[in-house]
């Protein structure tokens, strides 16, 4: 079946099977961030935008981004690049593999809660797993790039 | 120091925290075969017929393997230096399958699909058997998991596939039952822990396919790629030189990838074929069929007089290695040595072991390798020992911890404790905690009640006299360097340490370093990254690599300035003779023109010893006493591992080491059906612990200086998840007077042990 | 694998329920559910082009449309405030936001699973769904009905005067519930739902109306009622184990729970 939709900014037209997940349509087109790290819908590896909202691209037919915006960290490198920074500079990043699905949820995050406290943090990202760090530096790395977010508006 | 104990990023964080291709599943071949395995729906069984005939017509299948296919000759899969203490107990597949989830058939296609359709299509009729599921009944019972003749041990410890028996044996120093005996306090007490799961993000995966010299290319995500280079070597019984291991970024190990789960499986395909393919374990398969933490059952016996001096301790340890005997005898020595050692004033000790086979999944290394067990049971015991007498938990730790210089009872790989500073890491803890105030618990006056609980660790730096470290490095034309390495970077940033490391020596900015690792052809030989070895191993090879390195740069230099090596000076960027100087860029660029002399070294490491590092963890938790709801609310661990080379990454270590001992502590409770099928074979089944089960986890360094590591560095991987288990477990204690033996600590357990035990143990209740 | 031979983005709930009575035939949800089998479906009915995502407050009831992602409850002020941010506690636990929001309402009631925090939720409310065949249906009813070829269109929660409280306990704060719980005040009566017992959530019959009148009465009597209730519930509610927990301890939690609900919807304490 044919679909239509945007990824990471560009219109595309698509043959797809009907029961093609999405995570795997776009690891096989250019957004090989998008990883799985299970198949129960746990892990949030595999979180990608839909229209502005994290979704679980395991758990979503690649027919139903049918006329919608679907965006991977593909798309959106420089925005990745400055915060990435800041886990860089924590060592949150530890192994990477939970990282694109991870920073994905921290800019759906940043869209929907203004100013989260550390509980509002942890509540938002429950769903995105890691087994390295322990999760104490990413929420470190959170709380500094609020920070510099908030200096830098302040400056402005 | 410049590059040494600085938080430096590591130096492919940019890569990973934009989701850049670099992992093996990116990486492999597009045009690779998919590879499944079929597997057993029986615990003990034996394959009578196979038919694979309707499977191999699928369209779209290359092959279909059985028993019938693969080479008769048994080999270990774990990912240690040879000869291998485990046994060669495994073919790629057996007729006889050991365990649900055991392989039976290997198909290999060129869509998943086809594959799956195939896998389906294959009939196999199994003679099934008896199963031995019971760790207590396993030794000596009549039905044999390996009763094969050509079960082989290389190096004996007890172990007899007659018996069911991978290792056994007893160690012992003086006179245990005297000493025990005379003592004025004795406590006995059995600990369970189960065969918890390192879930790493990254399931088990790799790629394999042959290059132009027909040689066997793999592409795996492995912490041991030596290791894995030699076991498919065994493996298709061809010889290891046909085989060459690459290791791109690794989505973490935890030791799970210290044993090769999977590479057999497309090995074999390509090696057969000549066609490309990989293999991507589930997150199912993942769970049932790989290398988990060895299930124990341990039983500490241990004596104090009656100022708290502890003069003995007993302790015997039951392993459950399951179907195969991956890491079994070597798991299983650290559950004695590495506990008993925490005290340093026993008159006498014994450690004895039986490690068993059983029809569970085969488990293997997980971060901690059996001191996470025994130091579990053993400070547990301690710590009812210290209640028995009335005394705090901490103070009977103060009079007996191990001090620097003094000795370290069972553990052989030191003489005495080089470097120890367990007495700043307690008086540290137990003033981030405020223990004197909490302890031992407080009533919040609102139905919840909180308690704190403390524990000691101790593990390793490396496993002496047998790890090697290696270190390649190179001086390039343009004055840079290349550092080649073959231990692995699992996440950990051992590739940006070593760089730190290398950086400090050659006095040299990190970005002049290019860090290169690991392929088996290029990469010096490493036994790899596991046994909390890299740091102190293989930073101690670059260290020495760079010190000849710098001689080398010295001699060249010399020479251009036409004088003696000993009389000029190098101080990173300059050759000096104190008038004149000369570039290391010249110098690495005559290094290239009309020249003789190599501007490389390649140094191999190996340490004696294994100096421990030293931890003090607390747990402060607060529980409610009807649900019996565990809340973690902080965990301060401080840690001696000499000096943090990288005091960001160290931490990170700490930090995650400590979230996996609450799971363990807390969540992650493997359960296995009648039949023996593993019923936590998913993320929903199987829960590690999220961002909001935590608590607050607090990491402060008291670093000692070992003066046989790298700038004084020891290790920090493993260490840091021994001692949540018995922290947490005690602080619910201390909380609620419910003592729990097992684990998880669920709330079931410790709701219904409050109403079964009315006896207001707690102060609080 | 789930396997899918044709999908088909319907125009119409007519063309979604012709083409539903087909056995094989299966409607879309948020599929977190779904995909985990290893069902071969003939044709994928998916209702994402019909504009049933939405929560509509009218004057007397709430609209909610099938396809309503559970994070958009979560967050919709105006079924929060009705239920004091009750909804968005059944909600919160479960998972992680981006399965919020894949998953959707109409699923997890369709579904009447026995760990639904969402059905124990709603049945604790006076809700109906509406069927596309059958019509409006009470949620009461539609639990114990044999799953059929019908579509769940809309919930609808009546906008009676509520006081509700609702509960779980979890072995980790994002697993699936030990046991779930919502008690209620609607229209002035009293109502106790139970559900992850592990079997799907059913409503305690008070047949000795222990919590009868429970508003007006003196906070003393309240507090007597509210003891014999989760004695009675306790004895009564059928409770058995799973892998998460024993049949015991799940009845000494039915007793737990409801006494704090109850305390909460009475209003003697806020907070666990």
């Amino acid at each position: 079946m044919n679909i239509s939709f945007w990824l990471n900014g560009v219109y595309r037209h698509e043959e797809v099977n009907p029961d093609m997940l999405l995570l795997d349509f776009l690891r096989e087109n250019g957004c090989p961030s998008v990883k799985r790290g299970c198949e129960t819908a746990n892990c949030g590896l595999c979180t990608v935008l839909m229209d502005g909202k994290p979704i679980l691209s395991c758990s979503t037919l690649a027919a139903r981004a049918e006329g919608k915006k679907i965006v991977t960290l593909e798309g959106l490198q420089r925005e990745a690049k400055e915060f990435g920074s800041f886990m860089a500079n924590e060592g949150a990043e530890q192994c990477g593999f939970c990282n694109p699905g991870f920073i994905m949820n921290v800019f759906a995050m940043l869209q929907e809660l203004k100013d989260p406290t550390e509980e509002e943090i942890k509540e938002y990202l429950a769903g995105n797993l890691c087994r390295c760090s322990g999760f104490v530096s990413q929420t470190r790395s959170i709380q500094k790039f609020l920070k510099y977010k908030k200096a830098q508006e302040g400056g402005e | 120091m410049r590059y040494v104990n600085q938080p430096i990023r590591k130096t492919d964080a940019m890569s990973l925290v934009t989701g850049k291709p670099v992992y093996t599943d990116d990486i492999a071949p597009k045009d690779s075969l998919i590879v499944k395995v079929l597997r057993s729906p029986y615990a003990n069984a034996w394959v009578e017929d196979i038919k694979t005939g309707n499977a191999a017509r699928v369209s779209g299948i290359v092959c279909v393997l059985t028993y019938k296919d693969v080479p008769q000759r048994r080999f270990t899969l774990a990912g240690q230096t040879a000869p291998e203490m485990s046994p060669d107990d495994r073919l790629i597949l057996d007729r006889h399958v050991r365990f649900v989830g055991d392989a039976v058939a290997i198909v290999a296609g060129e869509t998943e699909a086809a594959v799956d359709k195939a896998l389906k299509r294959i009939k196999v009729e199994y003679r099934v058997e008896t199963p031995v599921f019971d760790i207590h009944k396993a030794k000596d019972n009549p039905i044999v998991i390996h009763p094969e003749d050509d079960w082989k041990l290389k190096i004996p410890l007890g172990g007899d596939n007659r018996r069911n028996l991978c290792a056994s044996n007893v160690e012992e120093k003086g006179n245990i039952e005297e000493v025990l005996a005379g003592c004025k306090y004795t406590v006995e007490h059995t600990y369970h822990t189960k065969a918890n799961q390192q879930t790493m993000m990254e399931t088990f995966r790799a790629a394999c396919y042959l290059d132009h010299f027909g040689r066997l290319n793999v592409i795996s995500s492995t912490q041991v790629p030596f290791h894995v280079r030699r076991i498919l070597g065994n493996a298709l019984d061809i010889p290891a030189s046909k085989v060459r291991v690459i290791k791109p970024r690794i989505g973490g190990g935890f030791g799970a990838k210290q044993t090769a789960v999977c590479e057999i499986y497309p090995a074999i395909v390509t090696w057969m074929t000549g066609r490309p393919s990989k293999i991507v374990y589930s997150r199912y398969e993942s769970q049932i069929c790989s290398s988990p933490r060895h299930e124990m059952e341990i039983t500490v016996r241990a004596g104090a007089d009656e100022n708290g001096i502890v003069k003995a301790i007993d302790v015997y340890t039951l392993s459950n290695t399951g179907a195969y005997g991956e890491h079994s005898s070597t798991t299983v020595g650290l559950t004695g040595h590495k506990s008993i050692a925490l005290y340093r004033n026993l008159d006498a000790y014994r450690f004895s072991f039986d490690v068993v086979y059983t029809n569970t999944q085969s488990a293997g290394a997980y971060r901690g390798y059996g001191a996470t067990q025994g130091i579990n049971a053993v400070e547990s015991a301690i710590n009812e020992l210290a209640h028995k007498m009335g005394m705090d938990p901490v103070r009977i730790r103060e009079l007996n911890m191990p001090i620097e210089g003094g000795p370290l009872p069972a553990y052989g790989d030191v003489p005495f404790a080089t470097s120890c500073t367990m007495d700043r890491c307690m008086a540290r803890a137990k003033k981030m905690m405020d223990w004197d105030a909490k302890y031992p618990c407080r009533d919040m006056g609102n139905g919840k009640v909180r308690g704190v609980g403390v524990a000691m660790a101790m593990q390793g730096s490396s496993i002496g006299g047998i790890d090697v470290g290696g270190a390649d490095i190179k001086l390039n034309e343009d004055g840079s360097y290349t550092l080649g390495l073959g231990c692995t970077d699992m996440g950990t940033g051992c590739d940006t340490i070593l760089a730190q490391i290398a950086a400090e020596c050659l006095e040299t900015p990190m970005n002049n370093i290019a860090v290169f690792g690991v392929d088996t052809d290029i990469s010096p030989y490493d036994s790899g990254s596991y046994a909390s070895a890299t740091t102190y191993t293989t930073g101690t090879a670059v260290m020495q690599a760079c010190e000849s390195m710098r001689e080398k740069i010295c001699a060249l230099g010399a020479s251009m300035l036409e004088t003696e090596p000993d009389q000029v000076m190098f101080d990173g960027a300059f050759v000096s003779d104190g008038e004149k100087k000369v570039s290391l860029q010249e110098i690495a660029l005559k290094g290239t023109c009309g020249c003789s002399q190599e501007l490389q070294v390649v140094r191999s490491y190996s340490s004696p010893i294994s100096p421990p590092p030293f931890m003090v963890g607390m747990a402060e938790v607060e529980v409610d006493k009807e649900t019996g709801t565990v809340e973690m609310l902080d965990f301060v661990a401080v840690v001696d591992c000499g000096t943090p080379i990288n005091p960001n990454l160290a931490r990170v270590q700490t930090e995650g080491g400590v979230a996996q001992g609450i799971g363990m502590a807390l969540f992650e409770d493997v359960q296995y059906s009648e039949n023996g099928k593993m019923r936590n074979n998913s993320f929903m089944q199987y829960k590690i612990p999220s961002r909001m089960d935590i608590g607050k986890i607090r990491v402060e360094f008291e670093s000692s200086y070992e003066p046989s590591g790298p700038f004084g560095a020891k290790s920090i991987g493993e260490l840091v998840i021994d001692t949540p288990c018995p922290a947490i477990a005690e602080a619910v204690y201390n909380a609620t007077g419910v003592r729990v033996r097992e684990l998880p600590i669920t709330p079931e357990k410790v709701a219904m042990g409050i109403l079964a035990d009315q006896s207001e143990n707690s102060l609080c209740r | 694998m789930l396997k899918i031979k044709s999908y088909v983005k319907v125009n119409s709930l007519a063309e979604a329920y012709e083409l539903n009575q087909k056995k094989s035939a299966c409607i879309l949800g948020g599929m977190v559910w779904l995909k985990m089998g290893n069902r071969a479906v003939s044709t994928a009915i998916d209702l994402s082009g019909l504009g049933l995502d939405s929560i509509q407050e009218l004057e007397d009831e709430f609209v909610i449309g099938c396809m309503t992602p559970l994070h958009d409850l979560e967050i919709n002020e105006a079924l929060n405030t009705y239920t004091n941010g009750a909804v968005k506690e059944s909600l919160r636990h479960i998972v992680g936001i981006q399965f919020r929001n894949c998953a959707t309402v109409g699923g997890s009631l369709w579904g009447r699973y026995g760990f639904s925090d969402v059905l124990t939720m709603f049945l604790g409310m006076e809700t109906w769904v509406e069927l596309y065949n059958a019509g409006r249906v009470p949620l009461t009813e539609f639990v114990n009905r044999k799953k059929d070829n019908d579509i769940l269109v809309n919930v609808i929660v009546k906008k009676v005067p509520i006081s509700i409280c609702y509960l779980s306990q979890r072995n980790s704060k994002a697993d699936f519930p030990v046991l779930t719980l919502a008690a209620s005040v609607i229209d002035g009566d009293a109502r106790t739902v139970i559900g992850a017992r592990p079997g799907r959530a059913v409503i305690v019959e008070d047949e000795m109306g222990i919590l009868k009148n429970f508003v007006n009465r003196r906070p003393e009597h309240q507090k007597e009622a509210i003891e014999a209730f989760a004695q009675y519930a306790s004895e009564h509610v059928i409770t058995d184990k799973n892998m998460r927990a024993s049949k015991e301890y799940r009845s000494l939690l039915v007793k737990v729970l409801t006494k704090r609900a109850w305390e909460a919807v009475g209003g003697m304490k806020y907070e666990y």
